[in-house]
């Protein structure tokens, strides 16, 4: 063989067939070859795998920092850093999105005063700004439903048959729990689902699109955002701003049960007065 | 003499034409018997006629009602005034309800008076029973008008139930499929009897029509009828009265029909009427319109049956899960409280004049009634119904109950399972005890004389006070024990004529304020005798 020039045996560090190499040669060998086995591997996860801290790079707005602020201060003890949650004290919010966040805080039902079936209705603690700072912080943390832009209450002049349809929807999705006139109903153990009557146009959205305490998810893929606007002028305008067609009083709307306690403690109250009057007239 | 002119004499008109009424129908003589009829004056022999006079405003709006009504099932797409219904598909018979609410003039009006008329007349059958039953109004020979006011209640119930399910709208509805499941419940039976009401499967086409003739025409016809029979019975078997002075077993003191006691019920049927229009145009009652058509998928929370049937309702709720299987068959718990009890419950009381006349031996006729004090054991049994009904009827409502007052709902129904066995027991023995307190208190003044307030001190220091004997007293000056007469014994100073006798407010009556009352056969102390209390100082 001629070709034994330095140029072929450089290359022959990378052929086999030259009879057996030194053991130090293979040993050197194998180590190059790990690190390099290591270093691809290594290169190939940093370049795809998401970071541990992924997000903690990313700036948060003015308006999500102020809620954080808010948040470290009021919702952390339950809901925990960066609302991850807190096992048995408050579910993680990644996801919740600032609707349920506009809902929850905006009709005083967080923060909660204290831990029971279901978080009551009461003044809101924190003010209509704060609340979106709030619902702002949420929605950068975790992403999730957000209150569309825009009226949520359909115009009957444009569009008359709206609350017909919207009538129609509530009676098949709300009224099971909601009562036929909104005026609210049990559920078990406790909880229920609230009256209806002082609910604005925003908060009916909001739970309809992020189903806080015990209600369902009403995604868009069940009720198209039109059907949710048809439901909540429904609501609001047939319900809410109620013409109360038959009597100054409606006894609440909750069926025969308050008209029966009607009955007997005016009608009958007022004609076992009568009778006295009357006898006591001999 | 009688100067004649041209024209009739106007002052003689009613008499001639009276007579010459007389003469050809020969009414004087009933007729004279019926105004001068006797009826005994009291407050709650008041409560039967706000029924009777309720059934008189549901016959005359339902009459009204009946020309707007159309009581059929066919399909319609509803074009009426009502925005939020516009487009809807809906049965003629919801569709015309409607029609008969928002476009009829007064047609709201009149459906609230009927549905308001008919909680009326429910209620007041009700009370009217539980005076009846607390003063032993049932007893000999009044047994026969005790099953019949029963039977009224059963048919007045049935009436509510048709009636409640006629507009076709999503709570009547669902109180028909609860109706249905009930009759399905029923052993062997249930299926056919499902079946042939609903002609098929729940709920067809025909049950509206069906419930229609029924409420309008064979229910009412029913009422009608066994309404004339209880009266007609009242009117034979005269009224019963409280004892008093002058008033004996087979005697009646009171008011004659004619013209006093009918001035009374006419202007007492007026103040039911107006009642129940003051019902009507203040409070709304079922709101068909939010309701909507009825379809099986859509119940509302709180779909409650009006109050005289929640009492089922109630039980229904309450019952525990309870499926009993008999090889291939099953009994459903539904059965148990909704038939069973529904039908115990209504018809189980009728038997009990007899039972009690059983128990006593009792077989004499009573006119006179019972004070409930003087007989505790039935005034403990009745409050012991009266605690099951009215605990059964709050769990019929329960729902309502538990958001309303922030009770869980898990806890309602364990709080009326509970108390549906431990109250009425304890209702029982609360009234018992209250009866025998109350008598012992009678007993008490009839012995000893009225508390007079004053406190008299004794040479050994001793403080006594003074009671005003009722009665004539001994040599030594203790009253003589008088015998307790059934009836109301006066209990304060100003009830035996130590002040002018009380006229209060509203219930002043016309004429001179009576003597005080005093206990029969005792006539009462004449002023110029009368004998001042003091303190011994003077």
């Amino acid at each position: 063989m001629t070709s034994d020039t330095p140029a072929r045996r450089r290359l022959r560090v990378f052929s086999r067939r030259r009879g057996a190499p030194s053991r130090a040669r293979r040993r050197i060998g194998a180590a190059v070859r790990m690190l390099a086995a290591l270093a691809l591997a290594g290169g190939v996860y940093t370049a795809f795998a998401p970071g541990a801290f992924a997000d903690e790079p990313k700036q948060l707005s003015a308006t999500a920092l102020e809620g954080k602020q808010l948040y470290d201060n009021s919702c952390i003890t339950c809901h925990g850093r960066d609302g991850q949650g807190v096992e048995d004290r408050g579910p993680s919010l990644i996801g919740v999105g600032s609707a349920a966040v506009e809902f929850q805080v905006g009709t005083g039902r967080m923060p909660m005063v204290r831990q029971e079936a279901q978080a009551e209705q009461k003044k809101p603690v924190f003010d209509k700004n704060q609340t979106k700072q709030l619902g702002q912080y949420i929605q950068e943390l975790g992403g999730g439903p957000q209150l569309p832009s825009g009226e949520l209450v359909e115009n009957l002049d444009e569009n008359p048959e709206a609350i017909a349809r919207g009538g129609e929807l509530f009676r098949v999705n709300c009224t099971s729990c909601h009562g036929f006139g909104g005026g609210g109903g049990a559920l078990s153990s406790g909880k229920f689902a609230p009256a209806l009557h002082d609910a604005t146009p925003e908060e009916i959205y909001a739970a309809m699109l992020s189903g806080p305490q015990n209600m369902p998810v009403f995604g868009d893929n069940q009720l198209t955002p039109e059907e949710k606007r048809e439901i909540i002028t429904y609501i609001t305008l047939q319900l809410q701003e109620d013409k109360d067609p038959g009597g100054l009083f409606n006894l609440g709307r909750y069926g025969p049960s308050t008209e029966g306690v009607a009955i007997f403690l005016v009608g009958i109250t007022l004609l076992v007065f009568t009778s006295l009057w009357i006898a006591g007239k001999s | 003499m009688k100067r004649r002119t041209g024209k009739a004499d106007l002052q003689q008109a009613p008499v001639t034409f009276a007579k010459g009424v007389d003469e050809r129908f020969q009414a004087s003589t009933p007729l004279r018997a019926l105004l001068n009829k006797v009826f005994p004056d009291h407050w709650s022999f008041l409560l039967g006629e706000i029924a009777l006079f309720s059934f008189i405003i549901l016959l005359l709006t339902g009459v009204f009602l009946t020309l707007f009504f159309d009581p059929s099932m066919s399909e319609t797409a509803y074009e009426g005034a009502y925005p939020a219904l516009r487009g809807t598909e809906m049965s003629q018979a919801y569709a015309s309800s409607l029609h008969l609410s928002f476009e009829v003039r007064g047609g709201l009006f009149m459906r609230q008076m009927h549905h308001w008329a008919a909680l009326l007349f429910m209620a007041s059958i009700v009370v009217h029973m539980l005076r009846i039953f607390f003063t032993g109004a049932y007893r000999k020979p009044r047994e026969a008008n005790w099953v019949i006011g029963m039977a009224l209640f059963l048919l007045g119930f049935l009436a509510g139930f048709t009636g409640y399910s006629l507009p076709d709208d999503g709570l009547s509805g669902t109180g028909l499929r609860i109706a249905s499941a009930i009759m399905l419940s029923i052993p062997v039976v249930g299926t056919w009897i499902s079946a042939s009401i609903f002609g098929g499967e729940f709920p067809g086409h025909l049950i509206i029509g069906r419930f229609y003739i029924a409420h309008v025409l064979l229910i009412p016809g029913g009422l009608l009828a066994l309404i004339s029979v209880h009266l007609g019975l009242v009117f034979k078997q005269k009224h019963t009265q409280w004892p008093g002075p002058m008033r004996t077993n087979t005697n009646v003191v009171g008011e004659r029909m004619f013209p006093r006691y009918a001035l009374k019920q006419g202007g007492f049927f007026m103040a039911v009427f107006g009642t129940v229009a003051l019902l009507a145009g203040l409070f709304q009652i079922n709101p068909i319109w939010l309701f909507g058509p009825y379809r099986a998928s859509e119940v509302s929370s709180a779909s409650q049956p009006d109050w005289y049937v929640m009492f089922m309702d109630g039980l229904v709720r309450l019952m525990p899960n309870w499926q009993i299987y008999i090889g291939d068959y099953s009994l459903p718990p539904l059965f148990w409280p909704a038939v069973v009890g529904l039908g115990f419950f209504t018809t189980a009381p009728m038997a009990w004049p007899w039972l009690e006349a059983r128990k006593t031996g009792d077989k004499r006729i009573h006119n006179l009634l019972e004070r409930p004090r003087d007989n505790p054991e039935r005034v403990g049994i009745g409050s012991m119904a009266v605690t099951f009904f009215i605990w059964a009827t709050i769990s019929g409502g329960n729902d309502v109950i538990a958001d309303k007052f922030h009770i869980s709902l898990n806890a309602m129904t364990w709080a009326g399972r509970i108390g549906l066995i431990v109250l009425p027991a304890l209702a029982y023995f609360i009234a018992v005890r209250v009866c025998l307190g109350l008598q012992q208190h009678d007993r008490e003044v009839l012995a000893h004389g009225v508390e007079t307030g004053i406190i008299r001190r004794l040479p050994n220091g001793q403080f006594v006070e003074v009671h005003q004997p009722l009665g004539p007293v001994d040599e030594h000056g203790h009253p003589v024990p008088i015998e307790y007469g059934g009836w109301v014994v006066p209990k304060k100073m100003n009830r035996v004529g130590a002040l002018a006798p009380a006229v209060k407010g509203f219930f002043f009556p016309v004429e001179k304020p009576s003597e005080a009352p005093v206990s029969p056969g005792m006539p009462p102390v004449s002023g110029d005798t009368r004998e001042e209390i003091t303190s011994g100082r003077k």
